[in-house]
């Protein structure tokens, strides 16, 4: 199976091809990735359902983590409330 | 002396935790538990900033400082089951696009008049304030006291602190009430009768079907509000920003649809986008009308929203009252029954001062402002709810 590596706040994350974002970040470690209002949040439903786990991917806001496959160079970034 | 309080929303639990508190005996009846109906389907609004000066904008003072006190008393010592109140003081900003602006800064001068704090923002001011809002703004009011609680955890919290404190609360709906000689003896519930010296109407958009089970009358009338929500994203919405011409739809008692544009953002990263209002009874269909209006304004206000994904929508019901105040004190023609009902779209933020007027109409406890201006006894409100 061929691996795929993206990264989470410049942090370089490798993957196995097929995962999902936040299966990607769940592996490394990382076991929150969004702030609100001083908590921080996940993966909660881990079905496309309750919006907790959004990260900005690309530039793109709000990208479910839980739902959107990791490709290969994918810059994924945290999203802050203060 | 026993009082039962039939409604568990944030009056309800207002009125029930400041009876409890000046030593009565509290039996709190709600068909579907704690904040039900109209007090989880609305955004927790404390305002001071929506009401012209008169006697609800002098209760709104008073209900902004009581809130104050409430919530840090109750967030400070929480009991087993009761959560925290997530009071806010985030502040208000009204907005007015050009044409509007004269209309709004006399507005918040005849509100500095009566104590409120608004606060004209220059260009640069309001930019640095919300830099997301759309350049066409040509004006912003800021009024620092505006707050908010997340209304069904305060709801939850001020009934938690009351039933700690010996209120009782039961879930079942009343059926009937029990009335000799002009005077309350109690409820028929759908799991028994309660004997009770008082009775508190406290069923909001409901309260005018209450009054009729214990052969008073009441005009209360349901107006529905729908609100939509946005997927979480990085905060861009820093206060309650709203069009100007919200306090006109506030005021206005037209049964059609009135849209009037108020965003803000929640702790949890989504945007709630409000709001309308429309007399369709307690009906729930023809919601996509009111939605696209609050949508297409919205967006004029903040452009970045045209771009974001909405997770839901939802709507409730708000006590709506002829007159426009709410009706707080003793009903006109039974003894020992009480309504506090009425509020609107305020219900929440006037809630800790309703609680207080309630104790001071059934035990005498000090009255926190003039009653008069809320009686239910006012002509406007005997009548039957068209």
């Amino acid at each position: 199976m061929s691996t795929v590596h993206i990264t989470f706040d410049g942090e370089r994350l490798s993957g196995r091809e097929g995962q999902s974002i936040g299966g990607i970040l769940l592996a490394n470690g990382h076991r929150t990735w969004r702030t609100a209002a001083g908590s921080e949040r996940g993966i909660f439903c881990g079905i496309g359902i309750c919006q907790d786990c959004v990260v900005t991917v690309n530039g793109v806001e709000g990208v479910r983590a839980c739902q959107r496959t990791a490709c290969e160079g994918d810059a994924v970034e945290r999203e802050e409330r203060a | 002396m026993r009082i039962i309080v039939i409604g568990a929303g944030a009056v309800g639990a207002a009125c029930a935790l400041a009876l409890t508190e000046a030593g009565a005996e509290v039996i709190v009846v709600d068909r579907t538990g704690v904040a039900g109906e109209t007090s989880s389907r609305c955004e927790g609004n404390i305002l001071v900033s929506d009401k012209e000066p008169g006697a609800e904008a002098l209760m709104a003072i008073e209900a902004n400082r009581a809130w104050r006190e409430l919530a840090a008393r109750l967030d400070a010592d929480r009991v087993p089951g009761q959560p925290a109140t997530e009071f806010e003081s985030k502040g208000g900003i009204v907005v007015a696009f050009p044409g509007g602006a004269d209309a709004l800064e006399e507005f918040a001068t005849s509100q500095r008049g009566i104590g409120v704090r608004a606060d004209v923002l220059d260009s640069a001011a309001l930019r640095e304030a919300e830099p997301h809002l759309s350049p066409e703004v040509a004006l912003g009011v800021h009024y620092p006291d505006d707050a908010q609680v997340q209304p069904s955890l305060a709801a939850q919290a001020m009934m938690a602190r009351a039933r700690h404190l010996g209120a009782q609360l039961r879930i079942a709906e009343v059926t009937a009430g029990i009335v000799e000689r002009d005077r309350v003896r109690g409820v028929q519930t759908t799991s028994g009768r309660i004997d009770a010296d008082a009775v508190v109407n406290c069923v909001g958009p409901w309260a005018g079907d209450a009054a009729a089970l214990f052969g008073s009358m009441l005009d209360i009338r349901p107006r529905r509000g729908t609100i939509l929500v946005t997927a979480p994203m990085p905060q861009r919405v820093f206060h309650k920003v709203y069009d100007a011409d919200y306090v006109g739809a506030v005021g206005s008692g037209d049964a059609a649809l009135q849209t009037s544009t108020v965003v803000e953002s929640t702790h949890g990263g989504t945007v709630l986008i409000g709001s309308s209002r429309e007399r369709v009874g307690f009906s729930g269909e023809g919601l996509l009308a009111p939605l696209a209006e609050i949508a297409d304004k919205a967006t004029r206000l903040f452009p970045f929203l045209r771009d974001t994904m909405l997770l839901r929508t939802y709507y409730g019901f708000r006590p709506y009252a002829p007159d426009h105040l709410p009706a707080i004190g003793a009903d006109a023609r039974i003894a020992g029954l009480f309504h506090a009902a009425g509020h609107e779209g305020a219900g929440i933020g006037l809630a800790p001062t309703t609680g207080a007027l309630i104790a001071h109409a059934v035990l005498g406890t000090p009255a926190p402002l003039d009653p008069t201006p809320f009686l239910p006894s006012r002509p406007t409100l005997q009548g039957v709810p068209a």
